[in-house]
């Protein structure tokens, strides 16, 4: 499991560990049942504080990435395909969000977006 | 079990013209408390007050629930404090002086120290003044860990040692509290440590509790807000700490959600601010 953190980030740590770990959940490789580091050792690795890792744990068991066995430690959730699916397109919508609106705030006419995202499009797929 | 396992309420102590006044802190079991502020502003006088090494003038200080004068062995037989300069017998070796130190403690386990030896790397058969000074500090270290403390006391650790070793010290409190029921209290001016791995932050300033919260609440709700200096009125009552120039100014703001709300920000530049910044600003005179 790789956790990306940098001081250089606006979003705040816990952010950034729990977009760390869901990223790799939503790629594929934590999978479900996979266990996870406990909050303890997880923030003894990184060498953040206990606390900060103990919220990202419980924003990714509020959104049911993970789960909390009691006694055992915490795993990734069971999750169908369908669910990922759309967790994916959801994420997938937040960011052309935020590219549109960047471009808007910027003056980038609209049929230009649609041009480049075109393109995109064509290219990639 | 108790709530907490340093509770201190209404602490004061004077002497000279220095004085501590009305001192607050509470810490839990698991978690890692970073104690800052200026040299002077009264660290070690607390932490000497906890130890019962300085008697307080008034207030309460729970160690585990207990009394830290009527229980006092109790606490220290619990306890592991590392003072700023550790007092040995500097003509002496490492294996002395420890000899000399164990006698103190009750639950004192040799074969943990030899462990601890190894991972610090430190030759026992060196004489105290034949160490550098991380090497001093982490054989301190090393005696406050060999009788089973839940409680480390530190006083400015980190201070006057380079980064590697300085790090070195994160690992081995990190490791410490790996055990929930397990605390640190530690004080520094070096504020970067304490904003890696600690979870509380208290300040304090000329004897007083200016702050004590959750460091990432701090971290997170805190700003560092930077504009044109003539704007600078608009803005003026809930700025703290302003340092100001011909041309800019730079302050902190408290409630940055609060902040937003109220006024147009869109000329400001916000900033994530280092515990130095805060230090800095809410220390700042004419506050």
């Amino acid at each position: 499991m790789f956790i990306s953190i940098s001081n250089q980030d606006p979003r705040p740590l816990y952010e950034q560990i729990y977009d760390s770990i869901k990223t790799e959940i939503l790629k594929g490789k934590l999978m479900p049942g996979d266990a996870l580091p406990s909050i303890r050792q997880l923030a003894q690795d990184l060498k953040i504080s206990v606390i900060t890792i103990k919220r990202a744990y419980l924003e990714l068991e509020q959104d049911k990435l993970i789960i909390t066995r009691p006694g055992k430690g915490c795993f990734v959730a069971d999750r169908d395909i369908k669910e990922i699916t759309s967790l994916n397109l959801h994420e997938i919508e937040r960011q052309i969000r935020e590219v549109v609106s960047k471009a808007k705030k910027t003056g980038v006419l609209r049929q230009n977006v649609e041009q480049i995202f075109n393109k995109v499009l064509e290219e990639e797929y | 079990m108790e709530d907490n396992i340093l509770e201190i309420r209404g602490l004061s102590k004077s002497y000279g013209d220095f004085r501590l006044s009305e001192v607050n802190i509470s810490l839990t079991r698991g978690y890692i408390m970073g104690f800052i502020g200026a040299n002077g502003a009264g660290k070690t006088t607390t932490i000497k007050l906890i130890m019962n090494m300085v008697k307080k003038d008034s207030g309460e200080i729970k160690v585990f629930g207990r009394d830290h004068v009527k229980d006092e062995l109790y606490i220290k037989n619990k306890v592991g404090y590392v003072s700023e300069q550790p007092v040995f017998y500097e003509n002496e070796t490492v294996a002395w002086n420890v000899n000399f130190a164990k006698k103190f403690y009750d639950r004192w386990d040799h074969a943990l120290f030899e462990e601890l030896l190894i991972k610090f790397k430190i030759d026992k058969f060196k004489k105290i003044n034949q160490l550098s000074k991380g090497m001093k500090m982490k054989t301190a270290l090393a005696i406050a860990l060999s009788h089973h403390p839940e409680l480390l006391i530190l006083d400015e650790p980190t201070s006057g040692l380079d980064p590697i070793v300085r790090d070195e010290l994160l690992g081995i409190l990190m490791e410490f509290i790996q055990d929930e029921n397990k605390s640190v209290f530690f004080s520094s001016h070096i504020t970067s440590d304490i904003e890696k791995i600690g979870d509380y932050v208290t300040f304090i300033d000329k004897g007083k509790i200016i702050l004590s919260e959750e460091k990432d609440t701090i971290l997170e709700e805190w700003k560092i807000v930077k504009g044109d200096a003539i704007q600078v009125d608009n803005y003026k009552q809930d700025l703290i700490g302003i340092e100001q120039t011909k041309s800019y100014f730079k302050a902190l703001v408290k409630d940055f959600h609060a902040f937003k709300a109220k006024y147009d920000i869109s000329s400001l530049v916000i900033e994530k601010p280092s515990l130095d910044d805060i230090l800095l600003h809410l220390t700042k005179k004419g506050n």
